[in-house]
């Protein structure tokens, strides 16, 4: 992975990226997810598009704040970061947590963010488009099953489901989907704050039921894309003590291992 | 005459009463907060049209859409048949558009007589799925006694106002064969003919009284009703369009801003416009009881028909917790009611003591929420239980502080270092530094 440019670094050269890469929280700090961050940059790198990170600058979107109820909170971050934004005079950004996607798309302009909001996967969708992605053959994933699991805050937030489906089918994968899917897709527990919180009492977690219903495709590999779905997914593969055959992977790893980079 | 008399009488008593009833509703959605409603006004007549009037995610279910589809075009089709019902009440007259319409109305008789068929058999098949055929989300925790009742009851009295136009159809053609002056030949009606040989060895004289007293029930039943519809869940059948048409348009994803926050948070952040006026404040933050809540999420309440697809597509309902989306509409109705009624008695209405928030709907069920919008994707009415939910939650954080400790945890993290877990706000680009593992 080569040095990556801060918008801090390209200011004092008197330049603005063409996308700014939001990394979010989870990108950031969680380690499993710090792997996806990499996978993404990677291909960024490889694609040679121009994009810089806010590092230290980025904090949170305020997303968890205003979904367990704490406007206050969530309007502080909210103003803070358009205050960021709009002084680097950022145009496009792209991210991979749907949870951020949301929030600076939808929730930023009433706050004064404007901004062209992407998410990594209609991104990566991109790339492929445009043939800065190539996969010749397929790569590792050709004809095997992959299964992917909607994330609300792209599907149903947003209408977004078919673009991390053509990302799989670029992987000439055999893409095998859940009963529940796209619009009546389930979700996996941690959205609305509940990331933060455990669950109230119940017969079962959520987790555990869309990890039974993503298992039950046969599929070896369970495509995300967003980080908490990683987390929840891979925590109830865990729980059915299925992790040494079924990987639970995000697109943009996907892409990346296919591509060798 | 006496008939004519007693008819104008009879529809008068069913105006005055549902009129009294349509301004209860009215004021009672006026309990929610003055909201002004925006956005495109040319997608919200064509969500009405496709939602409302159209069917549209009626049909994510094939066959409850299906046989729904066919009470649904019974109800406006027979309707028209209505008309006739009623002018001949006030007039006096026995089917008055049939010398008018000539060869038509037959067709159009015949037409009203299969509708009437298909409502009855749709009917049926829903009073099975309901109560033989174990369907889960008719059998939820807050389909209580009377929710159950209420929908057997309107099933039930379709059935037997479509029994009753057919057996007066059917004495109808007998008398008209007979020549009993006063019946305008028809011609044969396919469905009720079938009813004939039942009715064959009557006199002309008790054909006259049932065809008279299908006539009467039929048209009493309607009105009665009528009545009852607006104190039922099946409201739906007019309050899906004004709902369709208010319901929101911005991606499911966004949650309505507080622009009182934002008037605060920007005084806090010397970011304030000093010429604007802060926004109107109802002095609390999120919403505790109704009058918090929006007249739209009101009148979504009153759009409800307890169908529980809502409930049956929450995660955490399928995963037994107390969460029902269902319920949230439920009991902001069911508390509307409760207010409205002891207002309208002179009573302490909001004051009472009690509050949606607590007394209806508990925290364990507003914290169960993922905000994942299957419930709002869900609703063939585009009712948004999300709505309210997020308000509530926005009550227990800001004015009550009484989110679980975990989510203050959370917040508390956030507010010192920017981030949800408890990392240093310096370490977020260490990452770039990392080996790639």
């Amino acid at each position: 992975m080569s040095p990556i440019p801060t918008v801090a670094d390209l200011a004092t050269k008197g330049e603005t990226p063409e996308v700014l890469f939001w990394v979010g929280c989870a990108g950031s700090y969680d380690d499993r997810y710090k792997r996806v961050t990499k996978a993404f940059v990677k291909i960024m790198q490889a694609t040679e598009t121009k994009f810089a990170v806010l590092g230290t600058e980025e904090s949170c979107t305020g997303d968890p704040a205003r979904r367990a109820g704490n406007e206050f909170l969530f309007q502080m971050q909210a103003m803070a970061n358009i205050q960021v934004l709009n002084g680097y005079g950022i145009k496009k950004i792209v991210t991979a947590c749907p949870h951020c996607f949301n929030t600076l798309k939808n929730e930023y302009p009433e706050l004064g963010g404007n901004y062209d909001v992407i998410h990594h996967s209609t991104f990566l969708q991109q790339l492929i488009n445009e043939g800065k992605i190539k996969l010749e053959g397929g790569g590792e994933f050709k004809g095997k099953k992959i299964t992917y699991h909607d994330s609300c805050y792209l599907g149903r937030a947003n209408n977004i489901y078919e673009a991390p489906r053509a990302v799989l089918e670029a992987l000439d994968a055999d893409l095998v989907e859940m009963k529940r899917c796209k619009t009546t897709g389930l979700c996996c527990g941690a959205g609305g704050a509940q990331m933060f919180k455990d669950a109230e009492k119940g017969k079962k977690e959520i987790n555990i039921e869309r990890a039974e219903e993503a298992l039950a495709t046969g599929a070896k590999t369970i495509a995300v894309a967003c980080p908490f779905c990683m987390t929840m997914m891979t925590d109830g593969v865990k729980n059915k003590e299925k992790e040494a055959e079924v990987k639970v992977k995000d697109l943009a790893e996907l892409i990346a291992e296919a591509k060798g980079l | 005459m006496i008939q004519s008399i007693a008819f104008i009488i009879t529809l008068a008593i069913a105006v005055f009463f549902i009129r009294k009833r349509v301004l209860r509703l009215r004021d009672n959605i006026r309990l929610g907060k003055e909201t002004i409603i925006t956005g495109d006004k040319g997608q919200r007549l064509k969500n009405m049209i496709l939602v409302a009037f159209g069917q549209q995610k009626m049909f994510k279910k094939l066959t409850p859409a299906i046989f729904h589809f066919f009470i649904y075009a019974g109800f406006l089709i027979i309707n028209l048949e209505v008309l006739e019902f009623v002018i001949d009440g006030i007039l006096g007259t026995h089917r008055v558009f049939a010398p008018f319409l000539g060869g038509l109305y037959p067709v159009l008789m015949n037409m009203f007589e299969t509708l009437a068929v298909l409502v009855l058999l749709a009917c049926v098949v829903f009073l099975v799925r309901r109560n033989v055929l174990n369907i889960a989300r008719f059998q939820s925790a807050e389909m209580t006694k009377w929710p159950r009742l209420d929908a057997n009851l309107i099933l039930v009295i379709e059935v037997i106002l479509m029994s009753a136009i057919l057996c007066m159809n059917a004495a109808d053609q007998l008398l008209q064969v007979r020549g009993e002056a006063h019946y305008t030949a028809t011609g044969k009606l396919f469905f009720s003919s079938l009813l004939i040989p039942a009715f064959e060895n009557l006199s002309n004289g008790t054909l006259i009284f049932i065809e008279r007293f299908a006539w009467w029930f039929h048209i009493i039943g309607i009105l009665a009703f009528a009545m009852y519809v607006t104190y039922s869940k099946h409201l739906h059948i007019f309050m899906a369009f004004p709902n369709t048409y208010f319901a929101k348009l911005e991606a499911k994803g966004h949650i309505n801003n507080m622009p009182v926050v934002t008037h605060e948070v920007k005084s806090m952040l010397g970011l304030a416009d000093t010429n604007a006026t802060p926004p109107a404040t109802s002095g609390k933050f999120g919403a505790k009881d109704i009058n918090d809540l929006s007249w739209q999420n009101l009148l979504a309440a009153y759009s409800c028909t307890e169908c529980g697809r809502c409930t049956a597509e929450c995660p955490a309902n399928q995963t037994g917790k107390k969460l029902s989306p269902r319920k949230i509409m439920m009991d902001t109705r069911d508390r509307m009611e409760e207010v409205g009624n002891s207002i309208a008695k002179g009573g302490p209405g909001l004051a009472d003591g009690k509050s949606l928030l607590g007394d209806y709907i508990s925290k364990e069920e507003i914290n169960a929420c993922t905000s994942c919008n299957a419930c709002v994707e869900a609703c063939p009415v585009m009712i948004n239980p999300l709505e309210i939910i997020l308000e509530l939650r926005r009550y227990v954080s800001m004015e009550e502080s009484g989110a679980p400790a975990s989510w203050n945890s959370m917040y508390q993290n956030i507010e010192t270092n920017f981030a949800p877990w408890k990392f240093s706000p310096s370490d977020r680009f260490n990452w770039a530094k990392e080996e790639t593992k």
